[in-house]
């Protein structure tokens, strides 16, 4: 499990300079330097249904990035109200990392406990719904609905868009 | 419409054009590639809209806003995505217990063209409706 923790290390350290750099394009390139990093670790992990899907959606997110912000300059302000920052910070921090230390306590350790339906969906798949890939025969077959509450959301988002994009919305002042 | 000054509605060149001519249907063809063969492979539903979204943003890259703007407006993109989410609505309410072509073939192609839309639509919101550009509209 060497490579997890060194791909963990770097999302680490590019997620920092994404953050510190003064540029906006590199923190752009930083941040898809993090999404390269999730791709793999989903490939070591043995997940490669979501590292196809993170692939995708980190370049089309690159993309829409690089051309959303690549003439404009965010004006970015550190002065002033350092102290309150700085308090909310570190109270945050704290409430995440208390947080973190008690719901970390409590979690298994990775595929310890198999649980009832996990085991009924690893058995049962194949011979009922006659699909190879078992996570798209519990996405599409077992959690159909599930799926189909996410498609909605998706949809609402389009609808928006058409709404705020037509012809005599954009005409209007 | 026609704005002055503003390079970006005529494209790339015209080398970038002709590969994107021959390249746009692999793309696609790639796309839906992947959202039919989830069920033997790794893939599905959302990574192969995701690049179906990819080859439209790659048209709106190349030959620029007008295109782009055209293919959205377009009301068979609002009939054939309506058509999916009510196919996908009633596959998953009347809860068919056919397995292979209904779950395995359909579902994914609804979903592939929901996750198409939606993230092309959001670039388009995005990208090409900023503030800079509605400016440029109205000073015209």
């Amino acid at each position: 499990m060497i490579e997890i923790h060194l791909i963990l290390l770097f999302m680490i350290a590019a997620a920092v300079i994404a953050v510190e750099v003064k540029d906006l394009l590199s923190s752009i390139i930083a941040v898809g330097g993090v999404g390269i990093g999730l791709c793999m670790a989903f490939l070591v992990l043995k997940a490669p249904d979501l590292a196809i899907m993170q692939l995708v959606v980190e370049i089309l997110s690159l993309i829409i990035l690089i051309r959303a912000t690549i003439r404009k300059d965010v004006p970015f302000s550190v002065s002033g109200r350092w102290v309150f920052n700085t308090t909310s910070t570190v109270i945050f921090l704290a409430v995440f990392l208390f947080a973190a230390y008690i719901a970390l306590k409590t979690v298994h350790q990775f595929g310890s406990p198999e649980m009832r339906v996990l085991r009924t969906y690893l058995e049962e798949a194949f011979p009922l719904t006659g699909s190879l890939n078992i996570v798209e025969a519990i996405a599409i077959n077992f959690r159909a609905i599930d799926t189909l509450g996410e498609a909605t959301a998706i949809f609402a988002a389009v609808i928006g868009v058409l709404a705020i994009a037509r012809k005599s919305a954009r005409r209007k002042e | 419409m026609k704005r002055m000054g503003n390079t970006e509605d005529r494209g790339m060149t015209l080398i970038i054009k002709t590969v994107t001519r021959i390249t746009l249907g692999f793309i696609l063809l790639y796309g839906i590639y992947i959202a039919v063969s989830g069920h033997v492979e790794p893939g599905g539903g959302f990574a192969g809209g995701v690049i179906v979204a990819l080859s439209l943003v790659h048209v709106m890259l190349a030959f620029g806003k007008e295109a782009a703007l055209n293919r959205l407006h377009a009301s068979g993109l609002r009939v054939i995505l309506g058509l999916s989410t009510l196919v996908f609505l009633t596959i998953v309410v009347l809860g068919f217990r056919c397995r292979g072509l209904v779950s395995e073939i359909i579902i994914p192609i609804c979903q592939a063209v929901i996750t198409a839309s939606a993230l092309f639509a959001i670039f388009v919101a995005l990208v090409l409706l900023s503030k800079k550009d509605r400016d440029a509209e109205e000073g015209k």
